[in-house]
């Protein structure tokens, strides 16, 4: 019985979606105490087949196997009776409650009809001693970094005695630091008996801790490989179907005159009583890309913020095409060129119930070429979306009339930058815009940054991603608790000696002038 | 491509259709529950009554139908009232004391300075969307929630308004024979919004040309938030603030604006019903806000806030209303159909639940025909 290496199968599951064949005739089989990886581009069927195991989808056709039986699993408590857990991608937490309260939710301890935790509190604390897995119990999940609210989550499926554990990218919220640990976490899993499932698409990850890999392209079945006997880059072309360029591709910066021009930049917190920006004067000039590099919440949101007149500031300049926009609104900043791919494509980039034709005009509706006396041209606002969809591959079930909400994060971002872009800015604001994105997309926008720098546009990018750093900007500004603590030039400069930077270890004094 | 707008179309037809399906399937089940509810008060006449309530205006042909009509016109303004501030993700509760904001500029243009009608329909205009613009600059300028201020201020609208109608028995516009207001046809005829021989057909004496005014109203208002660059605006504010503050667009400008229009349809709504003449106000009795300005709320939800809806919804409500009103008053109240209307508004909450029922019904169908045909071929591949 060979059935019998395999703790979990899902054999032939195919699942149709009005418009799209999400999964088509895909097999995964994970074995007992391996680190499984699922590879795939955005919208590949991923998260369909891991809802699919975690009974949050019927498959329309196909069969899975626990243990070499067939079963069915019409709802997450199934799948929680076949112990399987997920550690979803946006974390679900009850915010106002301890970690220890989060765990047990669902399945408290009682005694009559009081909690008994003493015993939860227990095994919690025997499990994440076993596991690695450092929280304090009675901290408010509200409280807690992004990573410890994670090892709650993991913690949640150790404490169900889950088996199988299915981690839907796992990574993208985590800074490098964060995702080290998650790495060991685990291998100490499977080399405990655990199996996991591992979704994402950073291929570093997938070198670094899993045994095998399998890979989705656009719903279908590609294979599954051991990660022992393959390369990244034999990885990459199964997914994306063609070699990927890794190295950006672009020749030295030719900067001219200089675009933006910002001077004592400071701006208040809405999180403490101190200054998020503190006195932050540097310039941006035509054909290059400046990044802003620096570990998560060191003031590059409130940066932005106050650059593209979401928020105010307090102090300073900002000098833009030469003249003074400090107090310019948001949209005569949009008008004089200024574009800003959002940070939060959900909170900030999309009208998630509008249709991707009306998101595609967001900046530009106004404008003569989709209005006339105040009337929208639904055939131009049609026509010219068509036209974005097309030239930037974006993907959706219905085309125009789909609504932002049902598409995948991928395809979302894809629009925004598509309509960004597209406006032709003198200075593109790039807020991670390759966050939760796969190789394919992600090589196609760093190509999208460098086009728009060699047509002598300004592009000034915010990153937490190291490789991003390096790879495309021709100078970086190191941000440290909202101040420019260093002036780097990627080509004579190290990842550790950036890192260093960033963890506020070193700094020098930046002049607020380059020519 | 042609082929792909084409099915475009079919989708939005059919999403359309749904709409409407699950307005009616709330519509029937408050309808039978009207039913058991006569049946419980008095089983004999209970086929009877509900007949009547059914009939609605067609009962007491031709005049039961004008009157319907007659109360449909201002249903229908407060109807677009809620519904235009709900797609602004505002909740205009305050259509009530908006409407009688609007029933004085009305009156006092009518009643005092005897001005032609469509003046005082701009007056009533003006006024209720006066009373509209305060709760939306409360919300957008100072974050005081619009229903909070919108309850606070249908009060001060409804004692200030009847204090100054009464001013003590002495006031301008008050009837002391009646205790109402003076009647337009007596007062000033002029102000009197035109019948068009109207009132000759159903042989009634306020059934004006409103209805029509209503519906062209409507009409534009559709117009307004699907066609145009301000309803774009609007509906971006009403679904994400964050990301239409990200577009540039003024959210708290939109906020007080989406206020004052939805304020403007209310008091144009009472226009309507004070310049027909279908009753005076009575400032000694109305220590209760008009009815009429809270109907807006279910008439708005019924028609899932499409302002072409809110016309059906408003025929609807005032059909079995005035229905109501022709029940035998021996056996029955005619607030029986004031019980079948709040089912329905209480039902209407589940209408979007209803709509999800019909959708899963239609897949469950389409998956069992799937299976069939699916396991025909996997049995066709084990035979290979």
């Amino acid at each position: 019985m060979e059935n019998n290496d395999y703790i979990i199968e899902m054999l032939n599951i195919t699942k149709e979606f009005p418009g799209i064949k999400a999964n088509d005739n895909v097999t995964l089989q994970l074995r007992k105490g391996e680190i499984h990886a699922l590879l795939g581009e955005n919208g590949a069927g991923k998260s369909t087949l891991m809802s699919i195991l975690f009974g949050l989808y019927q498959p329309t056709s196909g069969v899975i196997k626990k243990n070499g039986k067939e079963v069915k699993i019409n709802n997450p408590n199934d799948a929680n009776d076949l112990n399987i857990g997920m550690v979803h991608q946006h974390f679900k937490l009850v915010e106002c409650f301890s970690v220890l309260d989060n765990i047990i939710l669902g399945i408290e301890p009682a005694k009559g009809l009081f909690l008994s935790k003493k015993g939860a509190r227990e095994k919690v604390a025997a499990l994440s001693d076993k596991y690695g897995l450092k929280v304090d119990p009675d901290a408010l999940v509200s409280d807690i970094t992004v990573g410890m609210q994670q090892r709650t989550e993991i913690l949640k499926m150790l404490y169900r005695d889950n088996e199988i554990l299915i981690f839907d990218e796992p990574t993208a919220v985590l800074t490098p630091q964060e995702i080290e640990e998650l790495m060991k976490i685990m291998k100490n899993l499977a080399r405990e008996g655990k199996s996991i499932l591992f979704i994402t698409h950073k291929l570093n990850e997938i070198m670094e801790v899993s045994d095998r890999c399998t890979i989705l392209r656009k719903g279908k079945y590609i294979g599954t490989v051991n990660i022992k006997d393959t390369t990244k880059e034999e990885l990459s072309k199964m997914m994306v179907g063609r070699d990927v360029n890794f190295k950006v591709d672009k020749k030295p910066a030719k900067p001219g005159e200089t675009v933006l021009k910002i001077e004592n930049m400071t701006v208040p917190s809405k999180m403490h009583k101190n200054n998020a920006v503190k006195n932050v004067s540097f310039n941006v000039r035509r054909g290059e890309i400046v990044c802003i590099a620096g570990i998560d919440g060191n003031g590059q949101t409130e940066f932005v913020h106050a650059l593209t007149g979401l928020e105010k500031m307090t102090e300073g300049k900002i000098i833009f095409d030469g003249k003074d926009i400090t107090d310019a609104s948001i949209r005569e900043r949009s008008k004089s060129g200024m574009s800003h791919i959002p940070e939060d494509r959900h909170k900030h980039g999309l009208v998630l119930d509008y249709t991707l034709e009306q998101n595609m005009v967001l900046q530009r509706y106004w404008d003569d070429e989709f209005q006339k006396n105040g009337f929208i041209k639904q055939s131009a606002v049609r026509k010219y979306s068509q036209r974005l969809i097309e030239q930037y591959d974006v993907r959706s079930g219905q085309g125009p009339i789909t609504i932002a909400r049902s598409m995948s994060g991928g395809n979302q971002q894809k629009a925004i930058i598509a309509r960004e872009i597209d406006k032709n800015p003198d200075l593109l604001v790039a807020v991670q815009p390759t966050r939760g994105l796969d190789v394919g997309a992600i090589e196609y926008i760093h190509s999208q940054l460098v086009a728009q720098r060699d047509k002598g546009k300004a592009v000034l990018l915010v990153s937490l991603e190291l490789d991003e750093v390096m790879n495309v900007s021709d100078r970086i500004l190191v941000m440290y608790e909202g101040e420019i603590v260093g002036q780097l030039d990627p080509d004579k400069t190290t990842v550790e000696e950036l890192g260093l930077y960033m963890a506020g270890a070193k700094r020098e004094k930046v002049p607020a002038q380059v020519n | 491509m042609d082929n792909s707008t084409k099915k475009n179309k079919k989708i939005d037809i059919s999403s359309g259709i749904l709409s409407v399906l699950a307005s009616l399937i709330c519509i029937i089940i408050g309808l039978l529950v009207g039913l058991v509810i006569l049946y419980c008060i008095n089983s004999e006449n209970a086929l009877d009554g509900f007949s009547r309530i059914l009939k609605g205006g067609f009962y007491l042909k031709p005049k039961g139908i004008g009157t319907v009509l007659a109360q449909t016109a201002p249903l229908i303004m407060t109807g677009l009232s809620v519904a235009f501030a709900f797609k602004t993700g505002l909740f205009n509760i305050g259509a009530a004391g908006q409407y009688t904001l609007g029933a004085l500029g009305a009156l006092y243009f009518a009643l005092v300075l005897k001005m032609p009608w469509f003046v005082c329909l701009l007056a009533a205009m003006l006024f209720g969307a006066l009373w509209g613009a305060i709760p939306g600059i409360f919300k957008a300028y100072f974050n005081v929630n619009e229903v909070i201020t919108a309850i606070m201020f249908n009060w001060i609208g409804l004692y200030a308004v009847n204090e100054i109608i009464y001013k003590g028995v002495i006031g301008d516009m008050y009837d002391m024979k009646t205790t109402k207001t003076y009647t337009l046809r007596s007062t000033s005829p002029s102000s009197m919004i035109p019948d068009m021989g109207l009132n000759n057909l159903f042989k009634t004496k306020s059934t004006t040309i409103a209805i029509f005014i209503a519906i062209i109203i409507a009409i534009v208002v559709y117009i307004v938030i699907n066609k145009t660059t301000f309803g774009y605006e609007l509906k971006a504010c009403g679904h994400n603030k964050e990301a239409a503050r990200y577009a540039g667009i003024n959210d708290k400008k939109n906020i007080v604006l989406s206020m004052t229009i939805a304020g403007a349809l209310s008091g144009i709504g009472a226009g309507l019903y004070y310049l027909s003449g279908v009753a005076e106000w009575n400032p000694q009795v109305s220590t209760a806000l008009p009815a009429m300005g809270f109907n807006g709320i279910p008439v708005a939800l019924l028609a899932l806030s499409n302002p072409i809806g809110v016309i059906f919804a408003a025929l609807f409500v005032s059909h079995i209303t005035v229905g109501g009103g022709y029940l035998p008053t021996k056996y029955f109240q005619p607030e029986i159909a004031d019980v079948i209307i709040a089912v329905i508004i209480y039902l209407c909450a589940f209408v979007m639940l209803f709509k999800g029922m019909v959708l899963e019904a239609i897949a469950n169908k389409k998956k069992k025909k799937d299976a069939q045909t699916q396991t025909s071929d996997m049995g066709k591949g084990a035979a290979e």
